[in-house]
């Protein structure tokens, strides 16, 4: 069998002396596209964080292509080819659209993803590439975020409630640019609060409780019963 | 209008003052209490290289490079410990290296006021009309404090360097997720302001004396001009340098004794009516 892309072995992380994860056990495989749902406080951006090393975690928690990154500098994960979209997108203000997408390049990383493939999926950007990147609307703003993680052609891309705050339009137009980003063979995990959106959209999904998995599965295999009763606990 | 003049002529080495600042400041939010001292260094390491026989210009090139370093050490290995959302730890470890400077130039130059030799190039001066004249070296300086304003606008605003700055100023942490590393990049500012400052320094030994001990007043001048023209602006710190340079001119021309005091008094006057400064987040 095949060596997962990214593995976590009971993942811990903490906020000072507040545990945030208890040992989170996952996998993502080559190609995927994996979902992470649960309520608010269930540790899923944290877990992101552990991966993108904006928290930090044991080094032998967190395997990329069997190699241990835990603990790694951001900056070293990204150039490994480990993209994230962030949590209410969070541009740089004092940049436009075109530098907020550039910001993203990783000049050691080659691939298919360049400024001028993100205007083909997103022409509206280019419309306002000289805007700041906080004037857009919300939707247009997540539309920069994905772009801005894309720029650095990863091999797994993270993006964290992609939906969040965005009407239910914007976001069926966000996820419409789904089938693009995979066809492309990327690896992709989508932490979401939408369920429905999250079971539709992925192969596997995990469910996280309180710091820890309260169910994973095939996406299309998990009842909407499993689901609630993991997601509240009840 | 001599007194205009003359007071944009001052507002230019003010200027040259200012800017290191307004960059530190604003691509860390870090207040450097040592910056006088550190511009006070400068007018001594050109000094040093004067007395060791280099031509005056060619010690201030060479002071460039030797400010570059000395500014990433500084931020790389003690400021970048300081940094947080706390302002206080790098308040005080730069109040620190302020005493230290000014002790460690004491100790190794004496009290006494010196200058840089420029072979007689601080007394050249044109006449404009005939009553009117500019020194050669402050129409200089004024030429160098907009050029570097320029370029400093320009590098902020066009180059990946000023694009790095930018980000890391608005979110350290997504900066680092796009592969910056944000310690680096402060080092670099920390470098390039400390070019300025090194700069400033040695042509304000040029143009006047300098003694180890003048650091905090040119450290006030640096904040007025700054605060004056609204934090994290080039443009406003240049033209808050101008004002404070004519402020000050003006005073001097009402009473000698009133100079500095006026300076100050339009800078409180500032404070009290627009304290975020005439020209707020200019910059990009």
């Amino acid at each position: 069998m095949a060596t997962p892309v990214l593995q976590t072995n009971g993942l811990k992380a903490f906020y000072g002396d507040a545990q945030a994860l208890f040992g989170i056990d996952f996998e993502l495989n080559a190609g995927e596209l994996v979902a992470i749902i649960g309520a608010n406080g269930a540790g899923k951006s944290t877990f992101l964080k552990c991966l993108t090393g904006l928290v930090k975690s044991e080094k032998e928690s967190i395997s990329w292509n069997g190699q241990h990154i835990g603990g790694m500098h951001p900056g070293e994960i990204v150039r490994l080819g480990l993209a994230m979209v962030p949590e209410g997108r969070r541009l740089f203000p004092s940049l436009s659209v075109e530098e907020n997408l550039l910001m993203g390049m990783v000049p050691q990383r080659k691939g298919p993803w360049n400024i001028e493939r993100l205007y083909r999926m997103f022409p509206i950007l280019k419309e306002k590439k000289n805007l700041p990147g906080t004037s857009l609307s919300g939707g247009q703003q997540q539309m920069v975020a994905i772009g801005r993680a894309l720029m650095s052609n990863p091999e797994v891309l993270l993006c964290d409630e992609l939906s969040l705050g965005l009407a239910p339009i914007v976001i069926r137009e966000i996820y419409n640019a789904m089938p693009e980003i995979t066809a492309e063979g990327m690896t992709v995990v989508i932490v979401e609060q939408d369920v429905g959106m999250a079971r539709n959209v992925s192969q596997r999904l995990y469910c996280f409780q309180e710091g820890l998995v309260s169910l994973k599965g095939e996406s299309s295999e998990l009842t909407r019963e499993q689901i609630s009763q993991a997601y509240f606990g009840v | 209008m001599e007194t205009i003049l003359q007071g944009l002529l001052l507002g230019g080495l003010y200027a040259l003052f200012a800017l290191g600042q307004s960059l530190i400041f604003g691509v860390m939010r870090l207040t450097n209490t040592a910056h006088g001292d550190f511009i006070i260094l400068g007018s001594f390491i050109t000094l040093t290289l004067t007395a060791l026989g280099i031509a005056p210009w060619y010690a201030v090139l060479a002071t460039l490079p030797i400010n570059w370093l000395i500014g990433y050490m500084l931020q790389r290995y003690v400021l970048n410990g300081t940094l947080g959302k706390d302002p206080l730890p790098s308040l005080v470890v730069t109040f620190g290296l302020s005493i230290v400077v000014q002790n460690l130039l004491l100790e190794v130059f004496s009290a006494d006021p010196r200058s840089i030799d420029t072979e007689g190039f601080n007394t050249m001066s044109w006449a404009l009309t005939g009553d009117i004249s500019v020194g050669v070296l402050p129409v200089l300086i004024l030429i160098l404090a907009l050029s570097s304003t320029a370029g400093l606008q320009w590098l902020f605003n066009h180059t990946s360097m000023g694009r790095s700055f930018r980000a890391v100023s608005d979110d350290r942490e997504i900066a680092e997720l796009m592969g910056l590393n944000a310690r680096r990049v402060y080092a670099q500012a920390t470098a390039l302001a400390f070019v300025l400052v090194g700069l400033a320094g040695a042509l304000q030994g040029m143009r006047t004396t300098v003694a180890p001990a003048d650091g905090p007043m040119l450290l006030l001048f640096a904040f007025e001009a700054v605060i004056i023209g609204g934090m994290g602006s080039f443009w406003g710190t240049l033209a808050g340098a101008m004002l404070l340079g004519v402020t000050q001119q003006i005073g001097f021309r009402l009473d000698p004794g009133w100079g500095i005091w006026a300076g100050h008094l339009m800078f409180l006057a500032i404070l009290v009516l627009r304290p975020q400064g005439l020209f707020p987040k200019t910059r990009g």
